[in-house]
């Protein structure tokens, strides 16, 4: 090991809070590699069964206004520097023609919670460890995804759950015209389609999205679209099967502004016209208080926060909720400085197993570095998790609120 | 155009001034079997920038925003205009001298990742060019270098790890650091938050605005993101398909937008407030190809208000008000 390595690898004390990476010794590494492999190994072979019953994952839902149930849902990298552990206990509901906003910091589960619901979680070293999605079909028919054997998904997904991505160029063939991709869609997931009765359904679905020449997209390959077009056409496509859900992972993230707002509205429309319900993920909490009904804000892997879109933004209750409304910049934030949240998430292979965002809050107290925080509720929809609301953390509170009347006094 | 040429006496003020700056790229020869067509990425765009002030740049994707920075700078040749930087003309300056003039002008890249070598240990990463220009003597170069990691907000023991430890807004920290190492007066920043989430957003913001008023730099701050331009500057341009169409102090820009398309602009920013609900002015269609702009007034094919003059003559780029300057036919144009 020569001498840089030395001094690259020798911890410094008082700065885990800015330390984001753990080095292994190739010995530790091989040896996670190896029990990951058993566990990855098992659990392929439970999906990859053939002929389950129906019984197996057929379920209940908890309230049948909703299509999709996450409950307690964890789901697991297993890398060779350790486990990842991307959604660690997630709980939240998409209801029937509702659209639920999904916020929070790069890398803190938003894209895989979603990518579990649609199974396609990078496998194997991606895998459901825990907890439960509940999908409602349109006969009230209730599946359990996790337990779902992957031919049955492949019915359900791209047909009655279906997926825009932020960047809609990888989503899209670049050696197939538009019409080719779109038709082919609609033939794979509607019984009896011929080749004409595709090709009326894509140009159908062209002209929803407001598509004015629609010939020559349906005959352009996806490089001679612009952005803000090819992004319409990954709507149109999703929109040809006519979806329950559409999950839209930031869509509107690599367009500009202007084009945004033409998106975004055509995605409030469409919803209206298919009746369908849409789990909006993004980080752009302007997107968030115009597009959605309810919020989920999560934090390196968990929720921390949700409610009906009034009560995150006008009474946010989390810390790390409060900290992102301020941190935005805004008219009033003029000439002082920007509030900004110090520091940054912790690392996902180390969770502490107190309060994930201690190192960064304001408001950290002694109990908030001894548990993880329960789940408070403010009203039937509105909860947080943190200690500021409850128990030793609520009487902390409030005896420091008592300090600062008295000094003030 | 000789007139104009005669504005070119430099005010003392201003670090950096730019007159009809225009770049065209020119595109393949046989396209549509013309011998030679252009994209008019920058057409003739002036501006200046006061010392110690921020101007921020903003506007659609394709504008030609980045292609303004660079051409600045001289990573691009320019096609023609002229831009002054403390005064002296740069494309006068011979090469040689115009290299040793670089650590006074910076640049700060969108994607922090893509522009610091995997290679390199943080230290080196920011030294190098420290190095080379001999900014600091030789004795104190580390000692030089730790404190500029500090006012970055970068520890210390950084100084021997590699990028690719690091998150996306400590690689925005790191090359900050590597760009005012370097004692620069005007740094050109491109987009260098829109790769970041919107808590390290402000951590980044915070510390452009307390190295501004601890070193006084010179900021043109690139970004299509309204609010945070609207945050940090003093002066802001608009721009549109290669040309400025609205230009003016921060405050005016924002109280009295006058081109339509800055109202679009303006109108289009997502408000965090679900109670709001936006009167917008959505425009319709796509930014045209750059190679062939509209006649007359380049943003009349999306302008809700555009009248028959306006695909007829391109409008005139004119000061109404105290800095505060418009080019379109709404307003008088003798
Ligand atoms: N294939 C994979 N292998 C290992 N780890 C992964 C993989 N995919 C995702 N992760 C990890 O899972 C965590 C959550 O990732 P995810 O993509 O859901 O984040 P996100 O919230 O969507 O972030 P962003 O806003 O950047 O899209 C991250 O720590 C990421 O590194
Ligand atoms: S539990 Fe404590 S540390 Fe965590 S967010 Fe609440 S107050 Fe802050
Ligand atoms: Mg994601």
């Amino acid at each position: 090991m020569g001498l840089l390595d030395m001094l690259k690898r020798r911890k410094v004390e008082g700065t885990e809070d800015l330390d984001n990476t753990m080095y292994l010794t190739l010995r530790e590494e091989r040896r996670i590699s190896r029990e990951n492999r058993k566990i990855m190994k098992q659990y392929e072979r439970e999906k990859n069964r053939k002929n389950v019953p129906e019984e197996e994952y057929l379920t209940q839902m908890r309230d049948p206004s909703n299509v999709v149930e996450f409950d307690n849902l964890h789901t697991y990298f297993f890398t060779d520097l350790g486990t990842v552990k991307s959604v660690n206990g997630v709980t939240f509901d998409i209801p029937q023609g509702k659209i639920v906003g999904v916020v929070g910091e790069s890398g803190c589960g938003k894209s895989v919670t979603s990518l579990s619901l649609m199974q396609l979680v990078q496998a194997p070293q991606g895998q459901i460890v825990e907890g439960s999605i509940r999908y409602q079909d349109i006969n009230g028919k209730c599946y359990e995804i996790t337990k779902m054997p992957r031919d049955k998904m492949l019915e359900i997904r791209g047909k009655e759950i279906s997926m825009i991505f932020q960047e809609p160029m990888t989503s899209l063939n670049p050696v197939f015209k538009i019409g080719e991709q779109m038709d082919e869609v609609v033939l794979l997931h509607t019984k009896g389609a011929t080749s004409e009765s595709a090709k009326a359904r894509s140009i159908e679905m062209l002209n929803l999205v407001g598509i004015a020449d629609v010939e020559k997209v349906y005959n352009s390959y996806p490089h001679e679209l612009s952005g803000g077009m090819r992004q319409r056409v990954m709507i149109a496509m999703a929109l040809s099967c006519d979806p329950r859900l559409i999950i839209a992972d930031e869509p509107t993230t690599a367009l500009d502004v202007t084009i945004q707002a033409q998106i975004l509205e055509l995605l409030r429309d469409v919803k209206d016209k298919i009746n369908g319900s849409i789990m909006l993920i993004t980080h752009d909490l302007g997107v968030i208080a115009e597009m959605a009904d309810y919020v989920v804000v999560m934090y390196a892997g968990r929720i921390i926060e949700q409610g009906t879109v009034r009560e995150i933004f006008h009474n946010p209750k989390h810390p790390y909720t409060i900290g992102l409304m301020k941190s935005k910049p805004s008219g009033d934030t003029k000439d002082n400085r920007l509030y900004s949240i110090r520091g940054q998430v912790p690392n996902p292979i180390n969770m502490p197993d107190y309060c994930y965002f201690c190192n960064r809050c304001d408001y950290a107290m002694n109990v908030c570095w001894k548990e993880y925080p329960d789940i408070v509720e403010f009203s039937e929809s509105h909860s947080a998790a943190c200690h500021l609301y409850y128990g030793e953390g609520l009487e902390e509170q409030k005896k420091r609120r008592v300090e600062v009347e008295n000094n003030g006094n | 155009m000789a007139i104009e040429m005669m504005e070119y006496a430099n005010n003392s003020d201003n670090i950096l001034e730019v007159y009809n700056l225009k770049k065209y790229y020119p595109i393949s020869k046989f396209v549509l079997g013309k011998s030679r067509s252009y994209v008019k990425a920058v057409d003739d765009v002036s501006f200046s920038i006061k010392r110690g002030t921020t101007m921020g740049l903003v506007g659609e994707s394709g504008c030609g925003k980045t292609t303004v920075g660079r051409t600045i700078l001289r990573l691009h040749e320019v096609t023609d205009g002229k831009v002054f930087f403390e005064g002296r003309d740069l494309s006068k300056i011979p090469p040689a001298r115009l290299r040793k003039m670089r650590p006074q002008m910076q640049m700060i890249f969108q994607d922090p990742y893509s522009s610091l070598s995997p290679r390199m240990p943080i230290g080196e990463i920011i030294g190098e060019a420290v190095k080379e220009h001999k900014i600091v003597p030789k004795s104190e170069y580390r000692a030089y270098i730790l404190k500029v990691m500090r006012d970055c907000g970068l520890q210390p023991h950084f100084y021997y790890r590699y990028p690719h430890e690091f998150s996306g807004g400590q690689r925005q920290r790191i090359s900050i650091a590597r760009a005012v190492a370097l004692k620069p007066k005007f740094i050109i920043c491109d987009e260098p938050l829109s790769a970041l989430d919107v808590s390290i957003q402000a951590q980044i913001i915070n510390l452009m605005k307390d190295l501004q008023e601890q070193y006084g730099y010179t900021y043109l701050f690139i970004s299509h993101d309204l609010s945070v331009v609207e945050y940090l500057s003093d002066t802001i341009g608009v721009m549109y398909l290669g040309s400025m169409m609205e230009m003016g102090d921060k405050k005016k820009i924002f109280a009295n937008p006058m081109h339509p398309y800055t109202k679009a602009l303006l109108s289009a920013v997502p408000v965090s407030n679900p109670d709001v609900k936006m009167n917008r002015i959505i425009l319709e269609g796509d930014i045209p190809s750059p190679v062939n702009p509209p006649s007359g007034c380049k943003f009349r094919t999306r302008c809700p208000n555009a009248m028959p003059i306006c695909a007829e003559k391109a409008p005139v780029f004119k000061e109404y008000e105290e800095n505060h300057k418009v080019a379109c036919h709404l307003y008088s144009q003798d």
